[in-house]
């Protein structure tokens, strides 16, 4: 166990530092000069130059790289190039918008995927195994942005239930603040839930024909007692590792949601640095995301040894 | 128990008065609150920093001000500046300063605000991005506490609208490098709170010297999504949307009656950029044929859904001096296959057409390759991010066209420089426009400026295709905002609801 735990995480630094190397080096060859961006067309090639000087530049690539990647190692992620505050701040700010929205999002995916999934297995072949499936296919079909927009047109423009978007600070109303991630986390949990829906599905059917729920049936349990009591379980391993990669995907899957519902997450701060060329500021917040992916990825990994008995006895050989 | 129960209601229909008091206070103070939608954030809040349009769209007129201020119609009106004499050879000019204003921070203001704010932006680190209109200043002096003169190195008609821009407003010594995030200025609206990625709040001051204003309370919210900025106005969520980002969408509000949709004018001449120092852009038959080839009314129902106005010369319509050129080159696809051949292109030729993000330009490109085509010319189409366009097209000039609207205000100077991305190289351009600098006379600068646009026209430098409208939509019960754009800004200070 504690072997594992250990190359997990020597391959946890390695993805790190790889990725770190692979982020700053493809924004590095990105087209566009961030100071002639910052001052505009009208701008002289005098003020050009000392804005270049002051943003540091001008200094040589791996002079570059190394000044960002020791002050990373210390925690230190640079002043954003556009608006002259720390990284870390202004990440900070958005991850309070943007991780409460995708756990939201993964919890509503789980509270509806799941259940879905394991109807359709018990009852599969019957007509409402097909329509169920049919649904996750919908699901999985419609872009999470079209399907916000829609929740927007009936809840907020037409109901009135709801405000069309932004965010209420966790500071100004806790309540607030959570109604404002309500909408856009069901928009962004659909396409997962449809997905989580199938794959759990597709597990359960497949330890439905193992011997241990053979064994429990002739035991005496009855179909879903026996689902529900040793199939679930086994079906939950290949579940956990499409929830980890999941994850991936709703933090990607925040960018788009994030602008149709105006919220100040992590992924409209990256979409306008990118756009603006705010280096600093998108380095930076690449990194925070990678290390959460990955981090995500172990926590996943230590997860199977506790589910699954077999991982850790096999470790002990 | 009868009188138990006189009083008891009695205390009722108090309790209803006093709720009926109280939201009718309550409706009152939130009609002196506005919302405003906005596309873009701005990325800090100081306009002698940055070139980010959102910048002044936040923070001109409204927090900061400058010697002279721009009005709705683009003229100069007096500001921190309220009256100025200019020498007989043009070339001083004495401001005469407000008294009794002070900064946001309770700092006092006087002449040495102005000349701090002045050299700031002249020295050799300034970062202004409009440090050039700077340059012709020779020197700068305050007479005594109220009064400052400016000597010029050259007589300029343009010098008061110039420093009427948001790059020349004044700040003060104590507060100047902190106002990216904490802007402190004259004006009659404080910064207090900014959101990053959602909202910036402005107060009105309580001190502030000069008009009063209605709105107390104004929200700028950044939504960048067109559907988006749909349903936040029909949900009413925004009040107004001084930018509205979804022309198509626009016949929802105007058969709405409780918007009002306000069209007006800017300053963006679009333009298909056209490189003319690049085969076979640099033979003016080709650019004729190209100019003869476009049907402006075709790009302009589709582009932008008929909100623009046609140009035929890089001049804004609704300036005093403008005069039409659309018909210099009328739509004639005969004669632009003519011309065509003439040049030596007989079957057309390919070409790229580089496209930034803005939707105007997006969809512009698509009807002019699909009517280029019927000439002969292909086009292919690149998409570019704004990034990526003034470092290719505009720094390094790799591009053969492109399209992209100059909001400058006046900006037809930009062709007398030859290292302009247009690579127009025309000695006598230079000397009408460099005439013009130097004239102050309204007469001999009308005939320049109509010369000069006449010039643009003929030699087709560009593809001049429409000027950008300013399209806002707006609660029906607000009155006093902006129609046009004449320099970016949302003046605050004479909005106000309708009762």
């Amino acid at each position: 166990m504690f072997g594992t735990i250990l190359s997990r995480l020597i391959a946890f630094a390695a993805t790190l530092f790889v990725a770190s190397l692979a982020i700053f080096l493809l924004l590095d060859i990105l087209p566009g000069d961030p100071a002639r961006f910052i001052l505009g067309i009208s701008a002289t090639e005098q003020s050009i130059a000392v804005l270049r000087e002051q943003m540091g530049l001008n200094l040589p690539l791996w002079e570059r790289f190394f000044n960002w990647f020791f002050a990373l190692l210390k925690g230190d992620l640079g002043i954003s190039l556009t608006q002259d505050l720390p990284v870390t701040s202004l990440i900070f700010e958005r991850i309070l918008v943007s991780f409460p929205l995708a756990i939201f999002a993964m919890i509503i995916a789980i509270i509806i995927g799941v259940p879905i999934g394991i109807i359709a297995a018990q009852n599969r072949g019957k007509k409402s195994d097909s329509f169920l499936m049919l649904l996750a296919q919908i699901g999985i079909a419609i872009p999470n942005f079209w399907f916000g927009m829609l929740l927007v047109l009936l809840f907020a423009v037409t109901l009135g239930w709801f405000s069309t978007g932004g965010f209420i600070s966790w500071d100004e109303s806790i309540f607030g603040a959570i109604k404002s991630l309500v909408l856009p986390s069901i928009a962004l949990a659909l396409p997962q839930a449809a997905i989580l829906a199938r794959i759990m599905r597709t597990a359960l059917v497949d330890v439905a024909n193992a011997d241990y729920i053979r064994t429990a049936r002739a035991k005496g349990l009855t179909n879903s007692q026996a689902i529900w009591r040793h199939g679930v379980r086994n079906a939950l391993l290949p579940v956990m590792t499409i929830l980890g990669l999941q994850f991936a995907f709703l933090i990607a899957g925040t960018i788009i949601i994030e602008n149709v519902f105006y919220l100040p997450g992590l992924g409209k701060l990256i979409f306008t640095a990118i756009s603006e060329r705010d280096l600093v500021l998108v380095r930076g917040a690449l990194i925070v995301l990678v290390f959460a992916v990955i981090t995500i990825m172990l926590i996943v990994d230590l997860l199977y040894q506790i589910i699954d008995p077999r991982l850790r006895s096999r470790n002990k050989i | 128990m009868f009188k138990n129960y006189m009083q008891k209601s009695k205390k009722l229909a108090f309790a209803i008065l006093s709720i009926l008091i109280l939201s009718t206070s309550y409706s009152y103070a939130q009609n002196t609150e506005i919302k405003l939608g906005m596309v873009l954030e701005p990325p800090h809040l100081d306009p002698s920093a940055g070139a980010a349009a959102a910048i002044d769209e936040v923070v001109y007129a409204n927090i900061f001000e400058g010697l002279t201020r721009i009005d709705e119609n683009g003229g100069v009106q007096p500001s921190l500046a309220t009256s100025w004499e200019i020498s007989n050879d043009n070339l001083t000019y004495v401001f005469n300063l407000k008294q009794g204003v002070k900064f946001h921070d309770g700092t006092d203001f006087d002449a040495d605000d102005v000349v701090f704010s002045f050299q700031r932006a002249m020295g050799d680190d300034s970062v202004n991005a409009q440090k050039a209109i700077f340059e012709i200043i020779e020197e700068i002096r305050a007479i005594d506490a109220n009064s400052i003169a400016i000597l010029l190195k050259r007589p300029s008609g343009d010098f008061l609208f110039n420093i009427g821009r948001g790059d020349a407003i004044i700040v003060a010594p104590e507060s100047a490098d902190n106002n990216k995030t904490n802007p402190i200025g004259t004006g009659p609206y404080k910064f207090i709170s900014w959101n990053k990625g959602a909202k910036i709040v402005l107060e009105a001051t309580e001190n502030y010297v000069g008009d009063e204003v209605s709105i107390d309370k104004a929200t700028f919210v950044f939504i960048s999504d067109p559907n988006t900025a749909i349903a936040a106005m029909l949900a009413g969520d925004l009040d107004g949307f001084p930018m509205f980002p979804a022309p198509e969408a626009l016949e929802i509000f105007t058969k709405d009656n409780r918007f009002n949709v306000l069209v007006g004018t800017t300053e963006g001449e679009t333009v298909l950029a056209t490189n003319n120092k690049k085969a076979p852009f640099n033979d003016i038959r080709v650019r004729q044929a190209m100019a003869h080839a476009i049907d402006r009314n075709e790009i302009i129902e589709g582009a932008v859904f008929g909100y623009g106005t046609p140009i035929g010369s890089h001049f804004a319509p609704h300036h005093p001096y403008f005069i039409d050129k659309v018909n210099t080159y009328p739509l004639d696809l005969e004669k632009a296959k003519e011309l065509l051949t003439e040049a030596g292109y007989p079957n057309g030729f390919k070409a790229t057409l580089k496209l930034p993000p803005a939707p105007y330009a997006r969809r512009s490109g698509q009807i002019i390759a699909s009517q280029f085509r019927e000439i002969g010319i292909e086009l292919e189409l690149i998409n570019v991010e704004w990034a990526q366009w003034i470092d290719e097209t505009f720094t390094k000039k790799d591009y053969d066209l492109t399209i992209v609207s100059h909001v400058e205000p006046f900006d037809i100077g930009i062709y007398a420089n030859p290292d302009y991305y247009f690579q127009f190289d025309s000695e006598d351009f230079r000397a009408v426009m460099e005439q013009l600098g130097q004239t102050t006379d309204e007469g001999a600068r009308r005939a320049l400026a109509i010369y000069a646009q006449d010039f643009l026209a003929r030699h087709a430098v560009n593809t001049y295709l429409f000027q950008l409208a300013k399209v806002g939509v707006w609660r029906a019960d607000i009155e006093g905002m902006w129609a046009n754009a004449p320099i970016e800004g949302n003046d605050l200070s004479t909005i106000a609801f309708i009762n």
